[in-house]
């Protein structure tokens, strides 16, 4: 995956809305990212340090919140956080196909000034 | 990466050679349509430390993708097309696959292709050749395509004309995923040469198919490809897609795929299915 894309895009986002609320400095960027959303954390926090210089966010911190996987088993009717990548329902032992949570890739919350 | 919106569409980026005429008018999110008055009663000069407050944002970082891709469904919707996005490695048969489709179908259902790779328009040449409308997206560095080459690429393609729409993604498991292009059916592809444990490398690409094809069933036997330990890992990661055995060379197996795709198109066009075979015509 291709982090600094998916940061420039972050970026621009939180620039945006920094910008209309009257904001001068970016002190910090929240992000939600899913556990299969194909997204390396530490690569995004390189894009980070390169893209936000000369910005109204430089020297921000970049916090990434963890979203763990969540899948369901329609036959068990039970939600269950698989150990890996795989939804293997830990009741039945068969592979689900439904992901309630862990593929997200967001900008959840800006701390500005 | 494009500053202005962030897309990936820069001048690298060609649509059948030529440089995509991206002209940045599609609508910006400068949504000057914000309710709350910018009250600001004493100009912020210099920063205030104790001001520091929190704004909840919650946007999806691919939320403009997502939308472009969601405007082409609406289109391709409209059309009638049945889309496809085939995914693999580089290597694994997309463009036989594609082929063989076409020759396979015959008169059955109209093709089109939207062909995508970094450099060269020899995948567009043999569809050409074979006298599919096809267009070559070049991308130059770009590692997959994304829903905004799709509609410039679509401009260029006789759609009127045709049922199937076939999107042929950049050779690449990874960065394709995540990008929805506006299809109707994820087909993913991986031949015997590849592992039977591909599956189990790439899941999140592997668990976004509706259909997995294994290809080049010809050569099975001579790599040693476990098919039962295959067939089990993209249960594993996939557990509701369609799983097709062929082989693109010699056209065995694709019997079945002809049909899902006759399928899926009546189904897109919102015609019935045909009576089953034996019953009485109505």
């Amino acid at each position: 995956m291709h982090e600094v894309g998916v940061m420039e895009n972050a970026l621009g986002i939180a620039l945006k809305r920094a910008a209309d609320e009257g904001a001068h400095h970016i002190h910090q960027l929240t992000m939600r990212i899913g556990l299969l959303s194909g997204v390396v954390p530490e690569a995004l926090e390189f894009a980070f340090d390169v893209l936000t210089r000369g910005t109204i966010a430089e020297g921000a911190t970049l916090e990434v919140e963890h979203v763990p996987i969540v899948c369901f088993c329609s036959t068990c009717r039970l939600e269950f956080q698989p150990d890996d990548l795989f939804c293997e329902c830990p009741r039945c032992h068969v592979p689900s196909a439904e992901v309630h949570q862990g593929r997200e890739l967001e900008l959840a919350s800006l701390e500005v000034s | 990466m494009c500053k202005d919106c962030g897309c990936n569409i820069v001048g690298e980026v060609r649509i059948d050679g030529k440089p995509d005429s991206h002209d940045h008018s599609h609508p910006h999110t400068h949504s000057h349509d914000h309710e709350h008055p910018h009250t600001h009663p004493h100009a912020h000069d210099e920063a205030h430390e104790g001001d520091r407050r929190t704004v909840p944002v919650q946007q999806a970082i691919l939320a403009k993708n997502d939308r472009l891709a969601e405007r082409n469904r609406g289109y391709f919707k409209a059309k009638g097309l049945l889309v496809l996005n085939v995914l693999s490695s580089p290597g694994s048969g997309k463009t036989a696959f594609i082929e063989r489709t076409v020759a396979g179908l015959g008169d059955r259902l109209r093709v089109g292709v939207i062909a995508g790779d970094l450099e060269t328009d020899n995948d567009a040449k043999r569809l050409r050749a074979r006298g599919v409308p096809t267009v070559q997206i070049t991308t130059g560095n770009v590692c997959h395509l994304e829903a905004e080459m799709v509609a410039r690429a679509m401009e260029k393609i006789p759609l009127d004309s045709l049922d199937v729409l076939v999107i042929e993604n950049v050779g690449n498991l990874v960065c394709p995923a995540s990008y929805d292009l506006g299809e109707d059916v994820r087909v993913v592809l991986l031949s015997v040469t590849e592992g039977e444990d591909k599956p189990l490398k790439y899941p999140v690409m592997f668990r976004t198919a509706q259909v997995v094809v294994v290809n080049k069933m010809d050569i099975a036997e001579a790599v040693g490809f476990d098919r039962d330990a295959a067939l089990r890992n993209i249960r594993r990661v996939a557990p509701e897609a369609t799983i097709l055995e062929v082989s693109a060379r010699t056209g065995q197996g694709m019997a079945q795929w002809y049909t899902y795709l006759e399928e899926r198109r009546r189904r897109e066009k919102g015609h019935p299915p045909p009576p089953s075979p034996g019953t009485s015509p109505a």
